[in-house]
């Protein structure tokens, strides 16, 4: 198995293949899909030897790929994944065929460039989880908004171009800030190697500058509060499979970010600052949780409910400074951490579900107003059940998904301070009153218009992507342990590496 | 000899897969498929179940304590699933299973007509899953994930008529405030894991003194006792799921659901849950004073001052709703003054009676063709006389006729917080005695409003057709006369009823007064300790007509008797003249109200003003001016020279590149 360059062939194929789906024209939509879909298995099959080829005990990074790029400036193309790495990467390879089959029918225009958008896209986001380079890293970070702007550009809805605009300029705003502290650091150890940065000694002022540098690039990414207002403009204007790939997999990059940059390679400020990213996701799980509350739109209450939930993850990733080494609680720490990455692909699955769901009703209603509906459930049995359990997940019900990391992070930061530990709790309830509220207004009732009267519940394509989306959110519910055993090796070496002070 | 694993993994799994046969093949297997696999499982599960007590009590088993699966390892840390039988779980496996097997049953029967019916036996039997989970649980994460499973049970079943708005408005509500009580309990479970390092019950309770001498500093300045912190955060938790003041706003609202559930989850099991964790957790709570004396005044307040709305309502569901409340609380008194295995005991009794009278209101509800206002019945014993009787049956125990089941827990619950020297037990012990009269009033209310007087509704021969459920013009007005349930109601009711009357001369010995719970639950010295001159159940029947509860009883008893048998008129004149104080029942004391106001209105107005003056106010408009105006400018320079769309393409790969080749350039040049 080593012998194959498993990552080039996940990061390359559906570049490759997406390349070749463009070229199939407009006017051959049917095979636009199928070869779509093809594509996307065959480079789901091909990353599933990364789970199973891994050696979970060590931890390290494995399906190493290291040749020279640009060597006048001593960069590399430097691939390695460890077990957070391939837990991100197979969250990408699973979600984009579902991506693929959601946008079967929905896309009509053009659907050869759509598909090849989405492959391209996996193909630049697997690059970010799989760069050890960081010249690497920051190409694929870039290279990953051309599609994703292509996508909401071209298919998004009446106010796509404000909605690319502030995406773009937001996100682009945040990442020149990291390329200066890469520059940095690489005119410092003349190497882009991450594990030469993590290695290098620094003083606490550098270690701050970087510190926030990386926060403008990844706390957008996330987004954290108070820099997460493109988003719900982003993903209304999405098409339902750009919502869904920005949903489950690009906001994860932050939360990546933090952990593959600013926590190894400026641990002391991270340490210094830690307070501020836990004060600013304990007011993300909190505040936006009663933004979530009042909004009208569905894809924009699903998209604060977002940030919401990865409020978790920059806090399960920033406690942990605080436990290992003030309270001197590892176990704690590595709780902390896990629980923000089971957090990250469950959110993965279940983002990736809610908007596919509204994505099936706007396909039929063309409405993603809340008002627009009530009663679907007379109409859409089957559809409603998958919308009661996404919505159950999504307000952390045990059993699915959305509990694990929730768990996990609540219970660490006790060990840190329980008044944190309760804000993030808190999520229990403002997190059901804004989901299960939805629920009641969209799902239940009687039916309300004649549009509610007229829908036809899902067919078996569309059953079969959520589906997909079902399995992940309930395999990762009852059984966590696969996961986190994959990751647990990794998340210790990281945590014990920032007990070392760099000062 | 020790439990078989098998034998345990097949009483919790088989309702699951009778609610994944009956729930997901609905429509291929038919109603009568779908009600039988739910029915089989449970029947399975219940028979096991029984077989598992029969084992622990008589057969000599040894307690069982093994974990089934790792559910994730985390450094040193690992959390699993796992089952801990001891009596008190076999106990309550045996009740659940048994109660929820005669609701099946009566479903047959109640539910014969709904086009649901199917997926009502797909719920309640996941509902018996989940019951179980929490129930074999043998440490925090499994307890935690059973509590909220049968939370999600609950909501559905609440709202299984989702059509009706106010079932859908009670089911999000029931959930919502059952999520403030879990807000509570995981930040227990968390302080659990943070002194002990576990979440295994075992580990934990081996190890109680962890958590002695340490203090949490919640407030700078002010150390709290971990233990009264922990056990405070696990007891909202309980108040919660089982309903305690000021948390008890959801379980009137949740008689929205069919009547089958309401017996079942509503009553008997999932809101005792909350009972039977602190009876569980009896080895930390014994750790803080403070937190049993909790404990105990809010039981208290629970039992007496829920029981007293009772008695002003008009629907029968609600009666036995807020008889329901009132019983809890007496429970969570038991708790209080630390006699858990009373507590556990009245959970049981209360478990039979509680589900026999709320099946036996269902069958009334039946025969009057879904009306449930009892001012629009009366006389009905003529009518039913299989429903009469074991309604008289589980009102008898209900207010504690001596002899009868709830007679022998209730006394004993009130006997303990009589011996208590707790804080807050001579408050406790007024509430629980005058509760007594109380329960004795709305219930006796219930039976002569409901089966005795005249009859206050009108048969309209012709005037309604067939299956019109629900549906009245006129209140009062029924199609048909009515008529006896059939059998799949009656037979549930009866087999209820042999409990509700008998149960009690057994049990009270080995369970009050005997070792029964062992190791299970575990009581500091100087805590209750069962009375001295225990001398047998006869005995304690006979003492029961001298002493004080009986009296306040039989008091309520004789005044429901004059002013609803005799003198109907009365009740009328008393709501005239003590108007304030109906007012104040009948509207609840304006919880409901309040609630409404501060946390769904706030709350709403709270999230308007964060988005509107926060997200869109400061954060766009003024915090990044510059950059939105400058958005706008430029989408509007672009609108105006582009006509087409690729130009984002193209200028996204511009700035890109821009940015890139200037940063790589800056780097060569140094």
């Amino acid at each position: 198995m080593q012998s194959w360059p498993i990552l080039s062939l996940v990061i390359w194929l559906p570049i490759l293949g997406g390349a070749l789906v463009s070229l199939v024209g407009t006017g051959r939509a049917n095979v636009a899909r199928w070869l779509a879909l093809a594509v996307a298995i065959l480079v789901f099959a091909v990353s599933i030897p990364l789970f199973t080829g891994y050696d979970a005990a060590s931890g390290t990074m494995q399906f190493i790929e290291n040749h020279v790029w640009i060597g006048a400036i001593h960069a590399n193309y430097y691939l390695g994944a460890d077990g957070i790495s391939i837990a991100l990467i197979l969250l990408t390879t699973f979600v984009t065929i579902l991506v693929v089959l959601g946008a079967w029918d929905s896309v009509k225009d053009k659907v050869n460039q759509y598909m090849a958008s989405i492959l391209i896209l996996e193909g630049v986001m697997i690059g970010v989880f799989a760069a050890m380079d960081a010249l690497l890293f920051y190409v694929f970070f870039e290279a990953m908004l051309i599609p994703m702007f292509v996508i909401i550009g071209i298919w998004g809805g009446p106010r796509r171009v404000y909605a690319t605009l502030k995406f773009f300029l937001y996100t682009f705003f945040g990442s020149i800030f990291m390329l200066i502290a890469l520059i940095y650091l690489y005119l410092q150890t003349h190497s882009w190697e991450l594990s030469q940065f993590a290695a290098l000694p620094l003083s606490a002022t550098a270690q701050a500058w970087i510190f926030f540098a990386f926060l403008a690039g990844f706390a957008i990414k996330v987004p954290m509060w108070p820099v997460h207002t493109w988003l719900p403009d982003a993903h209304v204007e999405a098409p339902t499979g750009g919502s869904v790939i920005l949903a489950a997999i690009m906001l994860k990059i932050g939360g990546y970010g933090f952990i593959r940059f600013s926590l190894p390679i400026v641990p002391d400020a991270s340490q210094q600052f830690a307070w501020l990213i836990i004060a600013m996701s304990l007011i993300a799980i909190i505040y936006i949780g009663y933004v979530a509350l009042v909004q009208l739109d569905m894809k924009k209450l699903i998209a604060y409910s977002s940030v919401a939930h990865m409020g978790f993850v920059t806090l399960g990733v920033f406690i942990s400074l605080a436990l290992v080494r003030v309270a001197g609680d590892k176990n704690a720490a590595y709780l902390g951490v896990s629980g923000a990455m089971v957090q990250m692909i469950s959110h993965g699955f279940i983002s990736g579900a809610m908007f596919s769901c509204v994505g099936v009703l706007y396909d039929r209603v063309h409405s993603r107003l809340i008002k627009d509906y009530g009663g679907v459930i007379n109409t859409m049995p089957w559809f409603a059940a998958f919308w009661v359990l996404f919505s159950m997940a999504n307000c952390g019900l045990p059993g699915t998904s959305g509990f694990v990391g929730e768990f996990m992070v609540i219970l660490a930061s006790f060990a840190m301070n329980p008044w944190v530990a309760a804000g993030a709790a808190f999520t229990l309830i403002i997190g059901a009153a804004y989901t299960l509220w939805l629920v009641k207004r969209v799902i239940f009732g009687a039916v309300t218009n004649d549009h509610v009267a007229k829908l036809k519940d899902i067919n078996p394509r569309e059953a079969l992507m959520l589906a997909g989306f079902a399995a992940g959110v309930l395999v990762l519910g009852i059984w966590p342990e696969p996961l986190t055993h994959l990751m647990d090796a990794s998340v210790r070496l990281l945590v014990d590496h920032l007990l070392v002070a760099k000062i | 000899m020790s439990l078989s694993p098998t034998i345990l993994l097949t009483i919790a799994l088989a309702p699951l897969i009778g609610a994944l046969i009956a729930g997901l093949l609905r429509n291929q297997i038919g109603r009568l498929g779908a009600s039988s696999a739910a029915i089989a499982g449970v029947a399975l599960s219940c028979a096991l179940s029984f077989q598992v007590l029969y084992q622990l009590v008589w057969g000599g088993a040894e307690t069982f304590n093994q974990n089934i699966y790792t559910w994730f390892q985390v450094g040193d840390f690992s959390t699993h699933i796992g089952f801990l039988i001891d009596r008190l779980t076999a106990l309550m496996m045996a009740v659940v299973t048994f109660v929820s097997l005669m609701v099946h049953i009566y479903t047959l029967g109640y539910m014969a007509d709904d086009e649901g019916f199917s997926r009502f036996f797909s719920y309640i039997a996941l509902f018996t899953f989940s019951m179980l989970m929490l129930v074999m649980a043998n440490n925090f994460l499994q307890l935690f994930i059973g509590w909220e499973l049968v939370g999600l049970v609950s909501y559905l079943l609440i709202g299984f008529w989702f059509k009706k708005p106010s079932a859908i408005f009670a089911n999000l509500k029931a959930f919502m405030v059952n999520r403030v009580g879990d807000f509570g309990f995981i930040l227990g479970i968390a302080g659990v894991l943070f002194f002990f390092h576990t979440l295994d019950y075992a580990s934990v309770f081996a190890h109680t003194d962890a958590l002695s001498g340490k203090t949490l500093e919640l407030f700078s300045g002010h150390a709290w006792s971990a233990a009264t912190v922990i056990c405070l955060c696990l007891f909202v938790g309980a108040m919660g799921k089982s309903a305690q003041v000021p948390l008890h706003v959801w379980l009137p609202d949740s008689m929205e659901g069919p009547t089958p559930i309401s017996a079942l989850i509503h009553a008997a099991t999932m809101v005792t849950a909350g009972i039977f964790m602190v009876a569980r957790m009896s080895p930390l709570f014994e750790l803080s004073e403070t937190a049993l004396s909790t404990v105990l005044v809010i039981g208290a307040t629970t039992a007496f001052f829920t029981g007293l709305i009772g008695i002003v309502q008009n629907d029968i569901k609600r009666v036995v709703a807020y008889s329901t409340l009132s019983q809890l609380g007496y429970m969570t008194v038991a708790l209080g003054v630390s006699a858990y295995s009373v507590g556990i005991f009245h959970l049981m009794t209360h478990a039979f009676f509680k589900a026999l009278l709320f099946l036996g209101a269902g069958s009334v509800i039946m025969a009057m063709h879904h009306e449930q206002d009892m001012r629009y019945m009366g006389g009905l014993r003529r009518y039913m006389p299989i429903t009469y009787f074991t309604m008289w049956a589980g009102t008898l125990a209900l207010v504690g006729m001596p002899g009868f089941a709830g007679f022998f827990s209730k006394d004993a619950i009130i006997e303990a917080v009589h011996e208590s020297s707790r804080w807050g037990s001579g408050y406790a012990y007024a509430c629980v005695l005058l509760g007594v009269f109380v329960t004795a009033l709305y219930s006796f209310r219930l039976l002569y409003l409901t089966f005795h007087g005249k009859e206050r509704f009108v048969v309209e021969h012709g005037a309604h057709g067939h299956g019109d459920h629900g549906h009245h013009p006129e209140p009062g007005h029924l199609a048909h006369p009515p008529q006896e349930s059939p059998w799949v109601v009656t037979v549930p009711l009866i087999l209820l009823a042999i409990p509700s009357v008998l149960i009690g001369w057994y049990t009270v010995g080995p369970l009050l007064h005997g070792d029964f719970f062992g190791a299970a639950i575990r009581v500091a010295a100087g805590g209750h300790e069962a009375a001295q001159e225990f001398t047998g159940a006869l005995a304690m029947v006979v003492e029961g007509f001298a002493a004080p509860p009986f009296w306040f009883a039989f008091a309520g008893f004789a005044v429901a008797t004059y002013v609803y048998l005799f003198n109907p008129a009365l009740a009328d004149r008393a709501k005239q003249a003590l108007h304030p104080v109906w007012n104040l029942l009948d509207h609840k004391y304006w919880v409901d109200e309040l609630y409404q106001l501060v946390f769904m209105r706030g709350g709403v107005a709270l999230g308007r003003g964060l988005w509107k003056g926060g997200d869109v106010g400061v954060i766009d408009n003024i915090l990044i001016d510059g950059t939105s105006a400058g958005v706008g400018r430029i989408a509007a320079t672009v609108r105006w020279v582009q006509t087409g769309y690729l130009y984002t393409y193209a200028f996204a790969m511009i700035l890109g590149l821009v940015a890139l080749l200037g940063g790589l350039w800056w780097v060569v040049r140094t």
